[in-house]
């Protein structure tokens, strides 16, 4: 255990204190509900803590042990040694907020160093120190056109091939904003082209947001939605995969005033679901109103570079009911293992992983297309997700697929009812062609031919 | 000299970690959708690690020393947390996989639901929230959930004391609450009589901080819980200080009806230079319903072969996700690690040290230091960083010549109720020793401050930049660096 | 602290100056200290806006601190500060002068007589906690 504590001086201690037990510290706490028994297993050493997680560990089977074409927002992508080798430095992880600058000016220049990389990636001015993850950050655009609208505009419009927990995401956010409604996610054809959205746009609207690539997949050019967005006097938001954008035109080409995302495939482990990355960018007009942590270049006081946190009076700390946001802890180490992947992958690395990605995929649909009774259903060009049609239900076929050792695509269903016996395959720079060629043939087995 | 940035270190042709050619044959790729220019910078990988070891000299951190901060809890993050976490079986699971191919780590996170219900009292714990603002979002959203399913529309305002934590208005106007402040009385406990003047049927709850951000155990915490009760209204706790509680008391048994949990303070996981954190959140029974899912419960009950089966569930009346997939799983390994190794005895040892030492070196402060609030107080305590016969120094000079002295400085300027706040939390993985030399220092300054008060004004000396000139930050808003050919 | 006898005053610290019927509206010398160092400043509010008492017209921050400008009067908005967002800085060194935030036509001059005087306000200020 981690008390330093000797017998000797606790007793010196409470002596100093002025009390004769420890028990006499807690006179505050009422007596009945005082030193309760706590029915939790006994303590353990590290030695057996060890070997309990680990039996824990190994009752899972893993992206190690299953060949991966599962995506749907978490991506299985090669995370090179350099990240956790630097990540683990204790300077890094057991360091606090840099609320003291002077001496956390590594966690600061990291971190700047991170907006800068985001700001670039996106075509945005400005990205903040983190949110918590996609579906958060993507809330949190939804606030920040409320507010920037002084709560005048309250249509929010929503393509429903936006990702469906960053969509449940924002409704919860949005009970405390009972005058705010959201549109466009629920049409009886979610697969219909983005342009069907304009329809909904009017001076209204506050905000438009559509993701890119799309949960589908897909890409598309949404100019003309952005277009219209700003002829009405809306914002327009688009949620990223950010490895996309090593091949992809930047959001900032098309329009965007706001861009958040997953970061996850940059450089953060699997790990379930969580800790991941929320990323948020925007145009310089929407600084003031943007959530979350900011750090700005200086000069102290000998006139050497550093960096602060600033524009902290948006904090909730100091605007308290009037902040943007209420956000306090974000996920500080997750922006630094990505900035650390975007540095040690670099322009060409970078592009390079986007790049097999594609290849890979565009291989794999072209394989999968020929087997018979499955189809690749969608004629839009994408990225390295794609739907595939599915003879049988999607929930058979990756039970079948399991059994070979391979995890199966996304089922659509269990998120758009009429989508049912659609897959959602994701390809990845860690899948082999042999691989793909296994995925291909197991499938294969379960065609209706 | 200063570090220079990864785009001024930038060299271009310079590969980092390299991947292999494609295997498979090429698709063409759709010109209109391809960039131009990728504005990343290009260093080898010696550059990086280089880059990267340096900017980690220039912190402060928990495993070179003393930190401090009050409500924080920068104990020790334990080394065996972040082996277990990266154990393949936890760090490489996708989140969407098959219920039965991460049995170990859903037991993981239920067995974690009922150890934190356990520690706090409460009847359900939801693992989601990110960290403990987004928790504390939870929980009042959950009140106001109950408030609306009994019809109970007129409930817009919440209570909070004038020494909270500033999430706690902030996640409240989220809502859609009014704020109304409730004052602290001269003991440092709620004001009764001001609790009970603003307590009526428009209040839906009060967000009660227990021990508060002064450090001290509320003395009629039973009473305030009950004035809010009597009213309809219900009790919000907000779990940050929790590290005092561990085996003391259990706030469920109080009577608060929601609390979220800090796993990065009370139960270690670290703090990574401003996240991850995460705040689960616990009810009791009538609140249970509202929590966001995906809640990790038994499907089917296990026997002497078999374990049981684990899966996710949606309480009936969720109030709905407040993030993607499931959690901060990887502070769940970290969180489970810690409370697993210590057991019932361990935690209530962790609560009374962390105690003992708050109040040891209080004991050692007091004389010198003006004590706002003098009682026997939790695991922190809160000063004055001003002498009244030296009116120029501050607390945040005080601040500052600590660093000079090896010690991250304590939390200051909070709680806002006491003048030049100086709030210290010692946490109880440190020993007698760092705390006597700690306290020798916050002496010697004390002394300075009135023999040489320049040397705490113009501090810090020693860090790697002295202080920083923050207005000019907040006027040239510089938030990037820019490649070279993008600057216009 | 300089508190301009030509002016009345708010609890929460603006002050007024009524010529006919035209008042002009900013924050104190007293709020400007508060705030130490201020680096930016937004009009909220526009030209021909009515306006209630108690509308937030501005905020102002400062780097350890924000704050919203509530109006003392109601009425109806016939000049902004233009110039003050570029300058944000002129709210400590001229918080009577340069740094005026909004110009109102009142509609209710028993408003204005609502407002403390500058014997009452430095009494409160004396007061207050400090």
């Amino acid at each position: 255990m981690f008390t330093p504590h000797t017998k000797t001086e606790r007793e010196e201690m409470l002596r100093a204190v002025g009390v004769k037990s420890m028990e006499d510290l807690f006179v505050a706490v009422p007596q009945k509900f005082r030193f309760p028994k706590l029915n939790l297993s006994p303590r353990k050493t590290e030695l057996e803590i060890t070997s309990e997680m680990s039996e824990l560990a190994y009752a899972n089977e893993s992206t190690r042990d299953l060949l991966c074409f599962l995506g749907a927002g978490a991506y299985n992508h090669y995370i090179p040694s350099a990240v956790d080798a630097l990540v683990h430095r204790g300077e890094f992880f057991t360091a606090y907020t840099p609320y003291q600058p002077e001496i956390s000016q590594g966690t600061l220049q990291a971190i700047f160093e991170y907006q800068s990389l985001i700001a670039n990636l996106t075509g945005m001015d400005v990205s903040n120190a983190s949110h918590y993850d996609g579906a958060t950050a993507t809330a949190e655009a939804v606030i920040l056109a409320y507010s920037n609208f002084r709560g005048k505009r309250t249509k929010m419009v929503v393509s429903p091939a936006v990702h469906p927990h960053y969509r449940a995401t924002v409704r919860t956010y949005m009970q405390g904003y009972e005058e705010v409604t959201l549109i466009g996610d629920t049409p009886s054809d979610p697969l219909e082209s983005p342009d069907s959205l304009i329809s909904l746009i009017d001076d209204q609207t506050a905000l438009v947001i559509v993701q890119y690539p799309d949960f589908f997949g897909r890409i598309y050019d949404y100019t003309k939605l952005s277009d219209t967005a700003h002829k009405n006097g809306a914002l327009f938001a688009v949620a990223v995969n950010p490895t996309a954008l090593g091949i992809l035109k930047p959001p900032s080409e098309f329009g965007a005033d706001i861009v958040v995302g997953e970061g996850q495939p940059l450089g953060i482990p699997l790990s379930l679901g969580g800790p991941y990355l929320g990323l948020f960018a925007t145009k310089k007009e929407f600084i003031r109103k943007i959530a979350g942590r900011l750090v700005g270049e200086t000069v102290d006081q000998d006139g050497k570079r550093g960096y602060v946190l600033t524009l902290t009076a948006r904090e909730q700390h100091i605007r308290r009911e009037k902040a943007s946001s209420n956000i306090c802890t974000n996920q500080g180490l997750m922006a630094l293992s990505s900035a650390i992947y975007m540095s040690l992958l670099g322009k060409q690395g970078f592009r390079k992983v986007a790049e097999l990605c594609y290849q890979k995929a565009h291989y794999a649909a072209k394989e999968i297309a020929s087997i018979p009774g499955f189809s690749v259903c969608m004629d839009t060009p994408f990225f390295h997700e794609f739907m595939v049609c599915c003879p049988q239900p999607v929930e058979q076929i990756n039970t079948h697929l399991l059994d070979h050792g391979i995890l199966g695509g996304y089922d659509l269903g269990k998120d758009y009812p009429a989508l049912k016996q659609n897959m959602l395959v994701a390809v990845t720079e860690m899948n082999t062609k042999e691989d793909i060629d296994i995925f291909v043939d197991v499938l294969r087995e379960m065609s209706n031919g | 000299m200063a570090e220079k940035t990864i785009y001024e270190l930038s060299s271009p042709g310079r590969q980092g970690v390299q991947f292999p050619e494609a295997d498979v044959p090429a698709s063409g790729m759709p010109k209109e959708f391809l960039r131009k220019d990728l504005p990343l910078p290009e260093l080898a990988e010696i550059d990086v690690i280089r880059h990267y070891t340096h900017l980690s000299k220039l912190n402060y951190c928990i495993d070179e020393g003393f930190y401090p901060l009050g409500s924080c809890t920068m104990k020790y993050n334990p080394r065996v947390n972040e082996d277990m976490a990266r154990l393949p079986g936890f760090a490489f699971c996708h989140p969407l996989q098959p219920d039965e191919t991460i049995q170990g780590s859903l037991s993981l996170m239920y067995n974690l639901q009922e150890d934190l219900k356990e520690i706090s009292g409460f009847d359900e714990v939801t693992l989601q929230p990110a960290a403990g603002a987004q928790g504390e979002f939870v929980g009042v959203m959950v009140i106001h959930a109950y408030h609306k399913a009994h019809g109970d529309g007129k409930r817009t305002k919440m209570l909070i004391p004038d020494s909270a934590h500033g999430t706690n208005p902030a996640s409240s106007a989220m809502i859609g609450y009014d704020v109304v402040g409730v004052p602290t009385d001269a003991r440092g406990n709620v004001d009764i009589a001001a609790l009970k003047a603003v307590c009526d049927d428009t209040v839906a709850g009060i967000m009660l901080t227990n021990p508060n951000t002064l450090g001290l155990f509320d003395e009629n915490i039973l009473d305030v819980i009950e004035i809010v009760h009597k009213a309809g209204g219900l009790v919000y706790g907000d779990g940050a200080n929790l590290n005092a509680l561990l085996g003391i008391v259990r706030p469920g048994d109080l009577g608060i009806d929601v609390m979220h949990f800090n796993l990065h303070k009370t139960f270690s996981t670290p703090h990574g230079g401003g996240g991850p954190g995460s705040g689960p959140v616990g009810t009791n029974k009538k609140l249970a319903e509202f929590l966001p899912g995906p809640i990790i419960s038994i499907l089917e009950e296990g026997d002497d072969e078999l374990p049981p089966l684990y899966g996710f569930k949606q309480p009936k009346h969720s109030i709905g996700r407040v993030k993607s997939f499931n959690g901060q799983f990887g502070m769940h390994v970290r969180a489970y690690t810690y409370i697993h190794m210590h057991g019932p005895d361990g935690l209530r040892q962790v609560s009374e040290l962390a105690v003992l030492n708050a109040n040891y070196l209080l004991s050692k402060l007091k004389g010198t230091y003006k004590l706002p609030y003098d009682r026997v107080c939790m695991h922190e305590f809160v000063l004055e960083g001003k002498f009244d016969d030296v009116p120029d120094v501050h607390a945040l000079d005080i601040a500052k010549r600590l660093m000079d002295f090896g010690y991250h400085p304590p939390t200051n300027y909070f709680p806002l109720i006491v003048h030049e706040a100086l709030m210290i939390e010692p946490t109880e993985t440190e020993s007698k020793q760092t705390i006597d030399d700690f306290a020798d220092a916050m002496l010697k300054i004390a002394k300075e401050a009135h023999e040489s008060p320049e040397l705490l004004q113009t501090a810090p000396h020693n860090s790697p930049v002295r202080r920083l000139d923050e207005v000019k930050a907040a006027k040239d808003l510089v938030m990037c660096c820019w490649l070279p050919d993008k600057a216009e | 602290m300089n508190i301009p006898t030509d002016c009345k005053y708010t609890a929460s610290d603006e002050w007024v100056k009524l010529e006919g019927k035209t008042a002009t509206v900013g924050v104190t010398d007293y709020a400007q200290e508060q705030l130490s160092d201020v680096v930016f400043v937004e009009v909220v509010v526009s030209t021909g806006d009515s306006v209630k008492k108690g509308t937030t017209c501005a905020t102002i921050e400062s780097v350890k601190a924000a704050a919203d400008v509530n109006m003392p009067v109601s009425g109806k908005i016939v000049a902004v500060n233009e110039v003050l967002p570029q300058t944000p800085e002129l709210v400590n060194s001229d918080p009577f002068g340069k740094a005026w935030m909004v110009k109102i036509e009142i509609s209710d001059p028993s408003e204005v007589d609502g407002l403390m005087s500058p014997a009452d306000y430095e009494k409160f200020l004396q007061e207050r906690s400090h």
